[in-house]
């Protein structure tokens, strides 16, 4: 049987290169791209009672087409200082999150990597092995060890070296330290698989050439893997901005990261329009480091 | 070590060291295998010594256990009078150029020959000067501000040359300089790059499993096997005064016969695969009947259709195959004893014949006896 079809259909049939490309393109388009313009439609509505509790924005009334898009939402998203500061907060602790990630997960990947292979795989378990339980019980058990009376207050006063327990759980320090925890995996995984392939000949170079072992690794090692450090940063960013679950469990009262604000926007308040404003905002303010992020990554691939 | 007995050492020049670079009793073992077993070695003051082994004998350790690369087991490393065995490679007058050339790819050629000197907090109008003095020596300058990945095989050659020269090493180490090259280019190379040290006037260690850029390259080299070494000397005592089989047979390829001496401090030895006794320069120091192994190379031997009008150090066989390699015919001669000979025989000498021999031919053999050469092990 010949499965070919006809010659002069050619032109018109997409090659079988086109079809893997589109394929993730497709997801997109319907997972990402569609919600988000329902999200945008959303965010030019008003609130009102009812379901949905947004009016629509194009109506036929009397043969005509009225389109009314309200602004306010979004005049209210960059200016409410609620909105404001959360988001700065948001980023502040996003910001804060990849720093420590990146100054703890750096090390461990580099030492990893240079380790004897046959045990990299072990090591490599052990930073992946928590994520085999649930995301929401990991967060928990936070509780258990941070609380006033958990394992490392506990630990501290019966070491004596605090007299007081130290306020972790529901404060900014929990909230640190939760988000750091989880998202330690993410900067660590791409950034072990940019070191583990780096030549460690190009470091016996540095050293054969008079550099110390630290200067070979601030002078060879750091900057030829920035595109891995550059990658797993924002791997841990853009997710850490939008987090909402370890604030609301980890954090105290005040750590109002815009995850939260939009959680109440649509649950509490039944504000959905504000709400999608909000994630418009944000969704913009994201693409700034990601178009940066780009532009390291074309000038890399220019210039080697 | 059994070296340069036969032939005296070519006379020093002005300044050179008799023991510029000393490898003392040098021993390296990974796990149970023994990589370098009990290396001694003396380098001359500007002089291009070559470790020639095949891949596994250990030439490349020995030479990263020269640079610091490898800490060894037991054994000194000594250069210009100082014991550096304990010196990180950092610290150490000796400068590499590495089999793959290391280059780093995100910097410019003149970053990459910038760098050993920026370590050692060199001036920055000196520092412009000596990479731009060394980029010139590679005739590499108008190629200073590219990258690694923008140049050919031989450029990226000369850009880790001029790096690993540029601090003024006291020894150079060359690992395989030439395996990364296309064959065609090898050549020319191997020229080329012998002209820059010697212009330069750097002592070299280079390694290699190619004997032909060895002898082309080296002042003097070291045939290695099995983690030892199996003869030093210059290219053309290795090559016609082999000490050992495994030189005989690792440089050049050779007949090899199983003889007895013929009498006490002999120079002639009976061969069971020939009618004659072969006769070698030097008498033996030995009782009759002792067995050594005596080499002949294949183009140290005459062929012809009439015998030759000599009592010792020929054969009559009949040709079983020739290959014509240009420059040479290569004939295989097969003895009454059953034993085939490789022999060589030059354009010229085919020429010169009135007929070339041709398969089945009853040919004569002869060779002379300072080309005949008993070998120690």
């Amino acid at each position: 049987m010949n499965l070919r079809a006809p010659a002069w259909l050619d032109p018109w049939l997409p090659s079988g290169r086109t079809l893997v490309i589109a394929a993730p393109f497709a997801f997109l388009l319907v997972f990402f791209m569609v919600p988000f313009a329902a999200v945008l439609k959303i965010s030019f509505a008003d609130v009102r009672m009812g379901v949905p509790p947004y009016t629509p924005i194009a109506e036929l009334r009397d043969g005509a087409l009225h389109i009314t898009m309200n602004l306010d939402h979004y005049a209210t998203a960059v200016t409410d200082p609620l909105y404001v500061g959360s988001y700065l907060y948001s980023i502040e602790v996003a910001a804060l999150t990849t720093l420590l990630c990146l100054l703890i997960g750096y090390p461990a990947c580099y030492l990893i990597a240079r380790s004897d292979p046959s045990r990299r795989n072990l090591l490599l378990m052990g930073v992946m092995l928590p994520f085999w339980t649930s995301y929401l019980i990991r967060v928990y058990a936070w509780i258990g060890l941070l609380k006033n009376q958990g394992l490392i207050n506990g630990f501290l006063l019966g070491a004596h070296l605090i007299t007081q327990p130290l306020r972790l759980y529901h404060s900014n320090w929990g909230l640190l330290i939760g988000m750091v925890y989880n998202y330690l995996p993410y900067l660590m995984l791409p950034l072990y698989a940019h070191l583990v392939r780096m030549d460690t000949t190009l470091l016996e170079a540095a050293c054969d050439l008079g550099a110390r072992p630290w200067e070979a690794f601030f002078s060879i090692t750091v900057p030829m893997s920035r595109r891995g450090i550059v990658a797993a940063c924002l791997l841990v960013f853009i997710p850490a901005v939008g987090e909402f679950v370890i604030p609301e469990i980890l954090g105290g009262s005040n750590s109002l990261m815009i995850g939260r604000v939009m959680w109440d926007d649509f649950f509490v308040s039944t504000d959905w329009p504000s709400a999608a404003a909000a994630t418009t905002a944000m969704v913009v303010l994201l693409l700034l480091p990601i178009a940066w992020f780009q532009r390291i990554q074309r000038r890399e691939m220019g210039s080697g | 070590m059994m070296n340069e007995a036969t032939r005296p050492p070519k006379p020093l020049a002005a300044g050179q060291a008799p023991d510029f670079v000393q490898v003392v009793d040098v021993v390296k073992k990974f796990g149970d295998a023994v990589a370098v077993d009990h290396v001694s070695l003396s380098i001359r003051k500007n002089e291009l010594f070559a470790l020639l082994g095949s891949s596994g004998c250990g030439k490349s350790t020995l030479l990263r256990v020269i640079a610091g690369l490898v800490p060894p087991d037991s054994g000194r490393i000594l250069v210009d009078g100082q014991d550096i065995t304990e010196l990180p490679p950092y610290r150490r007058p000796v400068n590499m150029m590495f089999q793959s050339y290391a280059l780093f790819p995100h910097m410019t050629v003149e970053g990459n020959v910038a760098y050993g000197l920026k370590r050692e907090g060199v001036g920055k109008a000196e520092l412009r000067e000596r990479v731009a003095a060394a980029l010139e020596l590679v005739q590499m300058s108008r190629y200073a501000l590219r990258k690694p990945h923008q140049l050919s095989g031989g450029q990226q050659q000369r850009v880790a040359l001029a790096r690993s020269l540029v601090k003024r090493p006291k020894v150079l180490l060359l690992d395989e300089p030439m395996s990364a090259l296309d064959t065609k280019i090898r050549r020319q190379t191997q020229f080329e790059l012998g002209n820059i040290l010697y212009s330069v006037g750097v002592t070299c260690i280079m390694v290699t499993h190619d004997q032909e850029e060895a002898m082309t390259m080296a002042d003097r080299l070291a045939v290695m096997n099995d983690g030892r070494i199996m003869q030093i000397g210059t290219p053309d005592q290795v090559y016609e005064a082999p000490t050992c089989r495994f030189a005989a047979e690792f440089i050049g390829s050779t007949n090899l016969f199983k003889g007895a001496l013929a009498g006490d401090e002999s120079r002639l030895f009976d061969c069971a695969d020939l009618h004659v006794p072969l006769q070698v320069h030097n008498p033996m120091n030995a009782r009759k009947g002792h067995e050594a192994q005596i080499s002949v190379r294949p183009e140290r031997i005459a062929i012809s259709h009439r015998p030759a009008q000599q009592e010792c150090n020929w054969a009559v066989g009949t040709v079983e195959q020739y290959a014509y390699m240009g420059s040479y015919t290569l004939y295989y001669v097969r003895l009454g004893s059953g034993r085939l000979m490789a022999v060589d025989v030059s354009r010229m000498a085919v020429r010169a014949m009135e007929r070339a021999p041709d398969y089945g031919d009853t040919v004569y053999l002869s060779w002379e006896s300072d080309c005949t050469v008993v070998l120690e092990k």
